[in-house]
């Protein structure tokens, strides 16, 4: 192995490890303000990414219909919960909140159609489509089970994650889509090429944890989701509501992960259930970062990268073994420096 | 009295009208969903292509899908049997899931043709593999067909890079031996997983090694992502692919990187391109036809011919063997096992059948021709 290939491998790792820096950091969100490990995270990244590669063929993606209907019984469930003290602002706020991003997403999917849009348009439109779904399942499946244990929680996202994966199937097919590359310029550095589209990757990560960090320790709902992350029940006790700062999280959360699956369609294939194996990915550098540090995330998203890199050239029959296997040494490590905090109320 | 036994009598009549309306149960097991749903789902598409009728006997095609997933296959295969009562079962897309369903077809008694590459599916016939038939090509014969290509090429030294699951593995074993007989040199071997986002790693690795071509062994689009990685990685050598990957996505997630790329195909890929001389040629542009109709025009691919050809040869043999017993009775299945050995001269889309009580594909040098991708499209390989 000599330097020119290194390069090329760490380059490689950076890159990808990014994409799993931004999954671990909404899993991250995620968890520790609503205690659910978001399982169906990996569908937001193939949705995104296919839904844009729909839109580039000029199709109408069935995410689209799916964002209305989510819409929907987020707005019945929102007022199902409220059925105590519905007043009519009470429930036009509802069904504002729920079926006005459904709308808006239906109606830029459809400019889009109608005359061609530019591309960055189209990620625009492909991101308003597919984010908004994860408040709406929040809404209607999470928070009626809010109280429930993470283990409840974790089965719940896990039949989320097989419903999706199969509307995933039905919306886009078993082939796979690859997007158009938002920048083909390509640079060279010494030894090494460096496409356009990994230093627009790299470049959307490092804003996007900048925007986090000023987001989590500048806004009041930043600091109300640190505040929740920190303590449930104190939060709620000087009244930040549980139900916005999951919306929130949820939101984030859906966005980044749609983002993610968006930028890198353009380097990759991607399938209706590629975003998983991403996920899965993300969730082992969250883990890295015991589903609570966001900069060791961050870290252990590299590091996955990196190794899955270099076992991809030095051993790439066992590239995945090697990959998750790095979470066995970390569980130990962890488990040795901080026996099990139980969660409040927990077991 | 008289009203009873008119009761009867119309009872009686309804029962062998019944009786003799009572259809032929085909059970279809496939991967619709799943791994190996881009190979599922036009065979499912081209199974409800088939006539509803042979040898003026109604037929009943009952699909249903696996999941890709082995154990589904298996229970699906017992459920079709035994609830539905099927006659044959057709299935499933998948080598390991078919390998499962051998064991039921041998146990239960019924025939079946499976639609996945494998050769161990049928080979070598003994008493349980009695009872199964195959349509899609032995990897083995798509395999000596591109060890030939690259030896009238002179290729010396060879790059593989395989998918890391059992149709990787399979072809690996099968082309070791054909390519040590042309004197090939295999010099890098790598691995990738279907789902991988990159495959820089094992490109530069291949690139190192200075292969006078790369031999992609994956199905469906997976395999670009490779030839992508290569092409960026500065390696300009001809590029091999397997049958795995003839299909119209391929060549759309493909594009510019996958031109000049070899590989073997089923006929049908290249209907109108065939000899005047090929005896697939009228079958396989009706086909073509008649799916393009229902799917929009370049959605063929070679993956649903094994569907139809399965059909092709059940209304070959169901004729025969009813001749000999009524459908839905054990002895109208073991009879209709012994149409299907005993099927010659068979044209159908993948070239002609011979079947025989040691072979069960019973296909030759007719069921594959060489392709290239030129002008983003299919172009069989001129000698």
């Amino acid at each position: 192995m000599d330097l020119s290939i290194l390069l090329v491998l760490v380059q490689d790792g950076i890159v990808n490890g990014a994409i799993y820096g931004l999954l671990a950091l909404a899993l991250v969100i995620v968890f520790t303000v609503t205690r659910i490990i978001w399982v169906p995270i990996g569908e937001f990244v193939s949705f995104g990414a296919l839904t844009l590669a729909m839109l580039e063929a000029g199709q109408m993606p069935g995410t689209v219909a799916l964002t209305a209907l989510l819409g929907l019984g987020a707005a019945a469930a929102r007022l199902w919960a409220a059925r105590a003290r519905l007043t009519p602002a009470g429930v036009a706020r509802c069904l504002l909140t729920a079926l006005l991003p459904a709308g808006l997403a239906a109606l830029l999917a459809w400019a889009c159609l109608a005359w061609g849009a530019p591309q960055p348009l189209r990620i625009l439109a492909a991101l308003a489509i597919v984010t908004p779904m994860a408040p709406f399942l929040y809404d209607t499946l999470y928070r009626p089970m809010a109280g429930a244990s993470v283990l409840v929680l974790l089965i719940a996202s896990v039949a989320l994650h097989l419903a999706l994966q199969g509307l995933g199937l039905i919306f886009f097919g078993a082939e796979g889509s690859r997007t158009e590359s938002l920048a083909d310029s390509l640079l060279e550095i010494g030894p090494l090429l460096v496409t356009g589209q990994s230093l627009i990757i790299l470049a959307v990560t490092l804003v996007l944890i900048a925007a986090l960090a000023l987001f989590f320790g500048h806004t009041l709902l930043g600091k109300a989701l640190r505040a929740t992350a920190v303590n449930r029940l104190g939060a709620r006790l000087v009244a930040i509501p549980p139900a916005l700062c999951g919306h929130v999280a949820f939101t984030l959360a859906g966005g980044i992960a749609a983002l993610g699956g968006i930028l890198i369609s353009a380097t990759t294939t991607l399938y209706y259930d590629t975003g998983f194996l991403i996920a899965l990915k993300g969730f082992v550098a969250a883990v890295i970062g015991g589903l609570a540090s966001y900069p060791l995330a961050a870290l252990g998203a590299l590091l996955i990268g990196l190794v899955e890199s270099f076992a991809a050239f030095n051993a790439s029959a066992f590239k995945e073994v090697l990959v998750f296997m790095i979470i066995i040494p970390v569980l130990l490590w962890r488990s040795w420096r901080m026996p099990a905090a139980l969660d409040e109320g927990e077991e | 009295m008289r009203k009873f036994a008119a009761g009867l009598l119309l009872a009686l009549g309804l029962a062998t009208a019944a009786e003799a309306a009572d259809p032929i149960r085909v059970g279809v097991v496939l991967s619709e969903t799943g791994p190996g749903a881009s190979l599922g789902i036009p065979e499912g598409r081209s199974i409800r292509l088939l006539p509803r009728e042979i040898g003026g006997l109604p037929v009943e095609w009952i699909i249903l899908d696996d999941g890709s997933d082995t154990t589904r296959a298996v229970t699906s295969m017992r459920k079709l049997i035994t609830d539905n009562r099927v006659d044959a079962v057709v299935g499933s897309t998948v080598t390991p899931a078919s390998l499962a369903m051998v064991e039921v077809a041998a146990e239960q008694r019924v025939p079946m043709i499976s639609l996945a590459g494998s050769a161990a599916i049928v080979a070598p016939v003994d008493e349980r593999r009695r009872w199964v038939f195959k349509t899609a090509q032995n990897d083995a014969l798509m395999a000596g067909a591109v060890a030939d290509t690259m030896a009238a090429q002179g290729v010396k030294s060879l790059g593989v890079i395989a998918v890391s699951d059992s149709y990787g593995d399979g072809w690996i074993a099968t082309m070791r031996p054909l390519l040590e007989a042309r004197g090939i040199r295999v010099v890098a071997e790598e691995r990738y997983a279907r789902t991988d986002t990159s495959a820089t790693g094992q490109a530069l690795k291949l690139a190192a090694a200075r292969p006078d071509a790369v031999f992609i062994i994956s199905a469906g689009t997976p395999a670009a992502l490779p030839a992508k990685a290569l092409r960026e990685r500065g390696y300009r050598g001809p590029l091999y692919q397997t049958h795995g990957v003839a299909n119209a996505d391929f060549l759309r997630v493909g594009g510019r990187e996958v031109e000049g790329t070899i590989l073997p195909v089923g006929p049908v890929v290249l209907a109108d391109q065939l000899p005047e001389s090929h005896p697939s040629r009228a079958i396989a542009r009706q086909y073509r036809d008649a799916y393009e109709a229902v799917h929009g025009a370049g959605s063929v691919s070679a993956f649903g011919s094994y569907a139809y050809d399965a059909g092709i040869l059940l209304q070959h043999a169901i004729p025969v063997a009813a001749r000999a017993a009524a459908p839905g009775t054990p002895e109208f299945r073991a009879a209709l096992r012994d149409a299907l050995e005993g099927l010659r001269n068979v044209v159908y889309v993948n070239g002609v059948a011979n079947m025989s009580p040691t072979d069960h594909v019973g296909q030759d040098h007719r069921a594959r021709v060489m392709a290239v991708i030129r002008n983003g499209g299919w172009q069989l390989l001129g000698e």
